[in-house]
């Protein structure tokens, strides 16, 4: 029953934040603070009292809805919607704490939105009935649409108008898709039903399967987003106010991730991995291109927008790489992206607040006047270019990994990455906090709040950069579940990702019969031949690794 | 004992910590003494470390720890975890030790800054990492380390935050070293992924026993982690950040730049030295490649006239001679030469750091002079670090880690009378510049002068560098001379002995060469740069001693090939030319939308003439059918 509190809490919270708040302004706030607090403390609670246990399902709760077409009310909880879950409710609450100050005008309709966001993003991470899981989807849209139309900067209208087309678009490609998918099952088993449980290992012909999955991939790849269908995001980024980044981010990209991990891979097992070449190269160039426009932007907040897409980059990238190296990684990457990209948009909110600009060329040496916020700003802009120690290397270093056994090519030009990454970080630190002052503004450090919010998330991306164990443990049942749906139908009819990190420097037949190494041959540097038939087992041993 | 492994990097980061989050509410003698003894208190702990490893040589090899589960995803499994065997300690005791007494000087040489806190802090998280780096017992946990270093001297470089430059020699310093950590990061991903753990002895042991000496695998992978070495270490063809990164302090050119960073290449080389015997084109390469930079960096320091940009040059070049020896196999005696490097060169950077101090930032070797009858101490550690430097023979320290080094790259299996040379002519510019600092700086007549003097808490240290960079040789000598083999038995303990091929008891020949190079290269430098100034004019002047003080033109080559179109791509696509679509489209909806709007003009003639060419049509198409 508490997955329902969850969603029920944050609902009710969010229609009395509404009705209070024509009344008093501070109402709203606690009233929110107190729902995301209750829920947080509830997961908590359950986190500390469950034991670990072999089921699939954690929490299944299933009741009936609309049982006439088949959908129900079906919530589950597993280990990767556990973590996702707590992500959502730690950030929500820093949301309601950053907005204190910053939204001034229609407080109670700012955090009805606000909830309602976080009830939609709650469902979509809990919603194993596809019709209720596109109804979560929807909620997040609209509120989402609202908050930045109404609390945004100064090209909000028009920002939001692109982010509510993009998503309402690829959406509606997902409801076709599930409808499609909810006829298909029902008329080759006779049983009509959205539960996803149901509809797990639907028989169709592979073709069909490659479209219906396109439907589904269209969503959640807008979402993520990937390059070319990302350009809804730096507008939206920028323009929201900083709460709605902050949520837009860190939570509301992860429904796409969590998507492909739910419902693409299982659903879809081998039509995922005929798209999967594809898909990392998407991930490839995602990361490139993003990490290009984040270093030629001048405008904070949408170069921080941009390092979204290259980061976002690497969680589809490890998506398709189909192993459980990678996949840690795209957990850790969700929350550690989350949290570092969303302390940067907090950062360039509390700026914004200061200096009322977000022009790069008119700040720098700052430092000088907010060596609190300097260090900060130092912090994370570390985390997004992956030093060893903070969240990010560890997300970024497990899917790289993961995607070397799967596609070296690929892994090999995603690790420029690093060093795009590098660039376009340095220089944020540099042009904002470093060199000249190129404007002589009179600003004050973090307050004790800005303090207190930017503490808590210096330690968490230290915690997962030091201790990530117990995230990966919480994720680990729910992955390998994943992945043993999709292992068995790969195994038997593709070569493709037999866990042979050389795969793509060998020619496509099987190695020639004197056992004389091919590698050798294209790397012709005094290769010694006697011992050519050694060599040649260890290479081709890599696939017990798996 | 082993917890002590643990507690030596824990301290400084703790000692970091500290002063990070309280650091702007401590005075400045408490902040200094944190700072500063914080890694005090570490060298002591190296040093009952070292006895009580001592002691269990030869039985036990090694001591570790294991001190949390890091990772453990799939079946890669990472653990916090340090290992100790005799190449590590000698890093620990040059890192604790060195790093020690440059901390001391910097309580002096920083007293005045008012980033006074925040350098001990960055300080003591350098050394932290650093030690990290030496004493990680698995391939990760290094790289942690190595990217922390990486952080600290881009921290340090721009230090000095105001000046847009140094930023820019920052960045610099971080994104070059980093393209070369990708290269060693794909690289430890194949190391994994071949032997599934990161553990560095199972990695090497499995490489040993699993791969072909000259596999393209085992090259492949060895040239990957030399790509990380090359570039942290400043050799060719990732050199050009070290010179711009003495933007910094001098305290931290000293410490990072010049003790202990720069040289993690070399610590690299020696831990997987195994790899490297398994692809012996890639240890051809890295010899190659450290006497071809040795060359070429020699030449720039020729060419300097900023005293630490020469000091800069020189460490490139010595690094240049480390790779040499990494490069033929003399294991023991590339990280001789490092630790005997670090004693002097600290010293060098130290003195020059107080020169330049003393004359209100001046960097021009040319405008000071006359220095050494003013600043004594100053002046005779600066002479015996030079002499250090140049290899002066039989009495300083430099000479007995070069000679080896000159001796191993002509005698050793792989070595050739070529790499030889190219160490000797080295030798000789390395005399030469270094005493053209001498001459230039501390003789002729005072054109600068200094507006204080030095502190005990600067010289202090100066002095005792001074000793060491004198008597730190002796622990080794070689066999034609003293036969001492304190230093390659304590090292030979986990790294390979060196075969000698041939030349066979001609050692002392050629030792007798280089000391003639060395004094013959002292003689030119008091010839041309203080007895007869007006020799070396022209070469000064030439163009061609241009091009060696602009480093050989990498600068200029590295910023067209690559910074060049790089700034353009972005340039050109700022607005990101997807979001084209959206426009056209947005465009071709409004389009639309106009083209119909003004059908709905509201005037009645238009509605009637529009039915008229309607029903015209209609009825023209009905009839005609």
């Amino acid at each position: 029953m508490i997955l329902i509190y969850l969603i029920v809490i944050l609902l009710a919270g969010a229609f009395l934040a509404w009705i209070t708040g024509k009344r008093n302004s501070a109402l709203p706030r606690i009233i929110s603070l107190v729902a995301l607090l209750s829920d947080l403390i509830i997961i908590i609670i359950y986190v500390l009292q469950s034991t670990p246990s072999d089921k699939d399902w954690l929490i299944d709760i299933k009741l009936e809805w609309i049982p006439q077409f088949g959908i129900s009310l079906h919530l589950a909880l597993d280990g990767l919607s556990l973590v996702m879950l707590i992500l959502t409710f730690f950030l929500g609450i820093i949301s309601v704490i950053i907005s204190w100050k910053e939204i001034g005008s229609k407080v109670g309709f700012f955090h009805f939105n606000l909830l309602l966001i976080l009830a939609g993003i709650t469902g979509v991470f809990l919603s194993l009935d596809l019709f209720l899981f596109y109804f979560f989807w929807e909620l997040m849209l609209v509120p989402m649409y609202f908050l930045i139309g109404i609390w945004g900067h100064e090209n909000r209208t028009a920002a939001s108008n692109k982010f509510f087309l993009y998503t309402q678009a690829s959406g509606l490609l997902m409801f076709i898709a599930i409808i499609t998918l909810y006829f298909i099952h029902g008329r080759s088993t006779g049983l009509y039903t959205f539960d996803y449980l149901q509809l797990l290992g639907t028989e169709m012909p592979s073709s069909t399967a490659f479209l219906i999955m396109l439907g589904f991939l269209a969503a959640f790849l807008v979402k993520l987003p990937v390059v070319p269908l990302h350009n809804w995001l730096p507008d939206a980024h920028t323009e929201a106010p900083t709460a709605g980044s902050l949520i837009l981010a860190a939570l509301l990209l992860k429904t796409g991730a969590y998507g492909l991990l739910r419902f693409i891979v299982p659903l879809f097992p081998s039509a995922s991995v005929s798209f999967a070449p594809f898909g990392m190269l998407l991930g490839v160039i995602g990361i490139l291109y993003g990490a290009k426009l984040a270093f030629a932007q001048t405008d904070l907040k949408r170069l921080v927008a941009y390092t979204s897409v290259s980061h976002m980059g690497f969680v589809i990238l490890g998506v398709f790489s189909f192993n459980e190296i990678a996949y840690q990684g795209v957990v850790i990457q969700m929350i550690a992206h989350g949290i570092s990209t969303g302390a940067l948009f907090i950062l360039v909110g509390q700026l914004y607040e200061r200096i009322h600009t977000r022009d790069i060329t008119k700040m720098g040496g700052l430092w000088e006047k907010a060596p609190v916020m300097g260090a900060i700003g130092l912090v994370f802009s570390m985390a997004s270019l992956g030093l060893p120690g903070l969240g990010n290397f560890i997300a970024e270093l497990l899917i790289l990994i993961g995607a070397f056994k799967a596609n070296i090519l690929m892994s090999c030009l995603a690790s420029l990455g690093l060093i795009a990454a590098t660039i376009y970080s340095l220089r944020i630190v540099q042009k904002v906090f470093l060199g000249n002052k190129n404007t002589d503004w009179k600003m004050n450090d973090l307050t004790l709040r800005e303090k207190a919010i930017s503490a808590s998330l210096v330690i968490a991306i230290l915690w997962l950069g030091l201790f990530p164990q117990p995230v990966l443990n919480t994720a680990k049942p729910a992955l390998l579940k994943t992945l043993l749906k999709q292992k068995e139908i790969t195994f038997q009819n593709s070569a493709y990702n037999s866990g042979d990190p050389f795969l793509f420097l060998l020619p496509p037949s099987q190695p020639s019969p004197t056992g004389e190494g091919v590698v050798q041959n294209l790397f012709p540097l005094g290769g010694n031949k006697k011992g050519g038939k050694n060599h040649e087992d260890e290479i081709f041993s890599l696939s017990n690794i798996r | 004992m082993t917890t002590i492994i643990a507690l030596i990097p824990a301290i400084p980061f703790l000692s970091f910590l500290i002063l990070a989050l309280f650091g702007h509410k401590l005075s400045r003698k408490i902040a200094g003494f944190i700072g500063a003894g914080s890694i005090g208190i570490i060298a002591v702990l190296t040093f009952i470390l070292a006895i009580s490893f001592f002691k269990s040589l030869p039985e036990v090899k090694s001591y570790s720890i294991n001190v949390w589960e890091w990772i453990n995803a799939g079946n890669l499994k990472v653990d916090i975890s340090f290992s100790l065997d005799s190449l590590s300690l000698v890093f620990c005791f040059v890192i604790t030790f060195v790093g020690f007494l440059i901390h001391l000087y910097s309580i002096e040489f920083m007293a005045k800054d008012e980033g006074f806190t925040r350098f001990f802090a960055y300080m003591n998280l350098f050394i932290g990492s650093m030690l990290v780096l030496v004493l990680a017992d698995n391939i990760l946990l290094m790289y942690l380390g190595w990217e922390g270093v990486g952080l600290c001297s881009y921290l340090l470089i721009g230090f000095w935050y105001k000046e847009p430059q140094n930023g820019y020699a920052a960045r610099k310093a971080f994104i070059i070293t980093r393209i070369g950590d990708t290269a060693m990061i794909i690289g430890i991903f194949i190391l994994f992924l071949n032997f599934g753990t990161v553990n560095i002895n199972e990695l090497m042991q499995q490489a040993s026993a699993k791969w072909v000496p000259g596999s393209s695998i085992a090259v492949l992978t060895a040239a990957l982690l030399l790509g990380g070495a090359l570039g942290k270490s400043a050799q060719l063809p990732l050199q050009t950040w070290l010179p711009d990164a003495m933007a910094g302090p001098s305290p931290v050119s000293a410490l990072i730049h010049a003790a202990t960073m720069v040289t993690a290449g070399v610590y690299l080389i020696a831990r997987t030295h195994v790899l490297f015997s398994l692809a012996p084109v890639v240890q051809s390469a890295i010899a190659i490649i450290g006497a071809l930079t040795l060359l070429i960096a020699g030449f720039s320091a020729l060419a300097q006239h900023d005293l630490k940009r020469i000091l800069a040059y020189s460490t490139i070049s010595q690094i240049g001679y480390m790779f040499l020896a990494l490069g033929v196999g003399a294991w023991s005696a590339a990280v001789f030469h490092f630790m005997i490097h670090a004693f002097f060169k600290a010293l060098l950077f130290l003195g020059a750091g107080v020169v330049i101090l003393v004359l209100d930032e001046e960097h021009d070797i040319f405008k000071m002079g006359g220095l050494r009858k003013k600043m004594p101490v100053v002046f005779y550690t600066f002479l015996i670090g030079s002499a250090s430097l140049s290899a002066l023979p039989l009495i300083t320290a430099g000479f007995y880690s070069k000679d080896q080094i000159l001796w191993y790259s002509f005698s050793s299996q792989t070595g050739s009378i070529i790499l030889w040379l190219a160490g000797i002519i080295g030798a000789l510019l390395t005399a030469l510049y270094s005493f053209r600092m001498i001459f230039v700086t501390f003789y002729g007549e005072a054109k600068t002068q200094p507006s204080f003097l030095p502190g005990k808490l600067m010289t202090v240290p100066l002095i005792i560098l001074a000793v060491l960079s004198l008597v730190g040789g002796f622990v080794e000598l070689p066999s034609s001379i003293g036969n001492i083999h304190l230093f390659s038995n304590l090292v030979d303990n986990t790294l390979p002995v060196i075969v000698v091929n041939n030349g066979e008891g001609r050692e002392l020949l050629f030792q007798a060469l280089s000391a003639i190079i060395v004094l013959a290269g002292i003689y030119i430098a008091y010839l041309i740069y203080y007895k007869k100034p007006a020799l070396s004019s022209p070469y000064s002047h030439s163009r061609i001693n241009k091009f060696f003080e602009k480093g050989w033109g990498f600068d200029k080559l590295y910023d067209t090939l690559l910074v060049k179109p790089i700034v353009w791509l972005s340039v050109i696509d700022k607005d990101d030319f997807f979001d084209l679509w959206n426009i056209g489209l947005s465009r071709l909806v409004l389009l639309f939308n106009r083209m119909l709007s003004t059908t709905q003009n509201g005037k009645m003639r238009w509605y009637l003439l529009s039915f008229v060419i309607g029903i015209t049509i209609i009825l023209t198409y009905l009839l005609s059918k």
